[in-house]
């Protein structure tokens, strides 16, 4: 006998929970990598704007910054509803994998985008003066001088960003997301097999774990300089 | 040595140039209206106190800060005039070494001298490789290419900033507070090197510097700003030598403590006019003192003395009483023979 199943006894479809942590894994990949390409600009454009900075625009960051900040203090779980019509638009589903990215990505970008903005000003001011009296142009200094100095924080960043969305990929669970999160619900809590609950919260917590521990690797690797 | 740059072109030119600050919607005045000239292959030393106004006026001849008013001109540019993209072509004629070095952290040393050439348009690998290996020989730091700047002394680490902005050839290096940041040892170091550089490679270098010995050690002209105002400007030796402002009579006595007035205290004791020589170039070496007194038959008492060097020219300083009814006379021939006399207050 499986000794899996003597463990958890109410567990009966194995294939279930694989499938449902491939789909977890894919919601955070596809939702990670969107939010760092989006979140990333984003974050510059704050840090450029920003006062008595290289193109600062009191009205631009003003605006943007709010926006940011709204879409930041509304709960995921509400932004997720919120959001429905507009993710339906964008993928042709509210269901799913596809169905969670697009609010995963509006509820994580702004996060985001503020831990790249506040990684980027710990670059030292001395450093972007003696690019720009190299003749650097603005593209020039993002590229070369700001994103490259400030990648141990943006990794920091990025790692961070990571965890608030597998979090937030297990709370689209409840809304028909599909993924661990969903399953630890229906199964878990709906249905009353804990089992469920103790394998899915296991299995959140090593991915976190392992998160964790990579992206405290990248850190230490490029803070070594 | 003022004939010396009597022929010479002009490269930089500030013409009625004044800067302030908008603090708060008041007007913060940071440098007086002013004018100035540097020329061509001088190293041209601005000296002044902390919030004098110092890193506004170097800053203003690449424009990393916009003047209030006036006009700027590096040879017959018109730095105020350029739109962005001229300007910045320009700023690559123009190197900046800085006091905190502002190095890239994340990049090698080889990777940081070679940046101003990639930000210029370079692609070509072998080429960038030449002339890096070029830079870091000239500056002593060629077995430490691979290094990152975390893994240099104070001292490398403003070589590989002068070796940085020797990338591309400049025809001006400026240097914020170049030493600032360093000892004595590494000071002296550096500054033979920018000295050997200015000399080699015929570059005009401005310096900004709160140290006097930095400015004798290898400046040929100085300014001395107070306040946001030039007070005092001219050759080295005759600022260094004659004083007039209060504020550069201050840093004159920093650079030599024993020749400061308090020193000369003790002074209510002795006889005689206190009187201040002063010897420059090849009067420093030949015995004029003790020919001029023996044949007055003058005796003079020794108070306080230098003998050094500004740049490359010897100086002598001496401090000294004189007694006798021929003193006039002896002052008479000293003046003929070269020698600068000051008659001291006591």
């Amino acid at each position: 006998m499986n000794p899996l199943h003597s463990l958890f006894p109410n567990i009966d479809d194995w294939g279930e929970l694989g499938r449902a942590c491939i789909d977890t894994l894919l919601m955070l990949g596809g939702s990670l990598a969107l939010t760092v390409a989006i979140g990333l600009p984003l974050g510059v454009l704050l840090y450029l704007t920003g006062r008595s900075q290289l193109r600062a625009m009191p009205k631009l960051y003003g605006v943007t910054s709010l926006v940011v900040n709204v879409l930041r203090s509304v709960p995921f779980i509400i932004l997720m509803i919120v959001l429905m019509p507009v993710t339906y638009v964008l993928v042709g589903t509210k269901l799913g994998v596809r169905g969670a990215i697009p609010p995963l990505v509006i509820g994580a970008a702004p996060f985001f985008a503020r831990l790249v903005e506040t990684a980027l000003r710990e670059v030292q001011q001395g450093v972007i003066e003696a690019a720009q009296a190299m003749g650097a142009s603005t593209w020039q200094i993002v590229c070369h001088v700001l994103l490259p100095e400030a990648r141990a924080g943006l990794w920091a960043g990025i790692t961070v960003t990571a965890i608030a969305l597998v979090g937030y990929t297990a709370m689209g669970g409840a809304i028909g997301s599909g993924g661990l999160g969903d399953l630890a619900y229906r199964y878990g809590y709906l249905s009353y097999k804990s089992d469920y609950m103790v394998v899915t919260v296991v299995l959140l917590v090593v991915l976190v774990q392992l998160l964790q521990m990579i992206g405290d690797r990248i850190v230490a690797r490029y803070k070594r300089h | 040595m003022s004939a010396r740059f009597a022929t010479r072109i002009t490269v930089i030119r500030f013409l009625d140039v004044h800067k302030s600050y908008r603090v708060d919607g008041k007007d913060i005045p940071a440098l007086q209206p002013f004018s100035l000239d540097i020329l061509d292959g001088e190293v041209f030393g601005i000296i002044g106190h902390s919030g004098a106004g110092k890193s506004t006026l170097i800053r203003l001849i690449n424009l990393l800060e916009r003047p209030s008013g006036g006009r700027i001109l590096i040879g017959d540019t018109e730095m105020t005039a350029l739109p962005e993209p001229a300007l910045r072509a320009q700023r690559r004629r123009i190197g900046m070494i800085f006091q905190h070095f502002n190095l890239l952290a994340s990049q090698t040393v080889a990777d940081n001298v070679a940046f101003p050439l990639r930000l210029a348009g370079e692609r070509d690998a072998a080429k960038i490789d030449a002339r890096v290996g070029e830079l870091l020989e000239r500056v002593g730091l060629a077995e430490h290419a691979g290094k990152y700047p975390a893994q240099l002394s104070g001292g490398q680490k403003q070589r590989v900033g002068i070796a940085r902005a020797l990338a591309n050839r400049p025809e001006i290096l400026l240097c914020d507070e170049a030493t600032s940041a360093l000892d004595p040892q590494t000071t002296a170091s550096v500054l033979d090197l920018l000295a050997a550089i200015n000399r080699e490679l015929k570059l005009t270098i401005v310096l900004i510097t709160h140290e006097m010995d930095v400015v004798r050690r290898i400046c040929d002209r100085v300014a001395v700003l107070d306040a946001g105002r030039i007070v005092e400007s001219g050759t080295v030796a005759d600022v260094f030598l004659h004083p007039r402002h209060a504020t550069t009579r201050r840093f004159v006595d920093e650079a030599l403590p024993e020749e400061a007035a308090s020193a000369l205290a003790p002074l209510a004791q002795v006889g005689g006019r206190v009187l201040r020589l002063t010897f420059r170039g090849a009067t420093t070496l030949s015995p004029v003192l003790s020919r001029v007194m023996r044949e007055s038959g003058v005796d003079f008492n020794l108070l306080a003395g230098r003998i050094d060097r500004i740049k490359e020219l010897p100086y002598g300083q001496l401090t000294l009483t004189l007694e006798g009814t021929n003193a006039d006379a002896a002052l008479a021939s000293l003046r003929e023979a070269g020698i600068e006399i000051e008659e001291l207050p006591r």
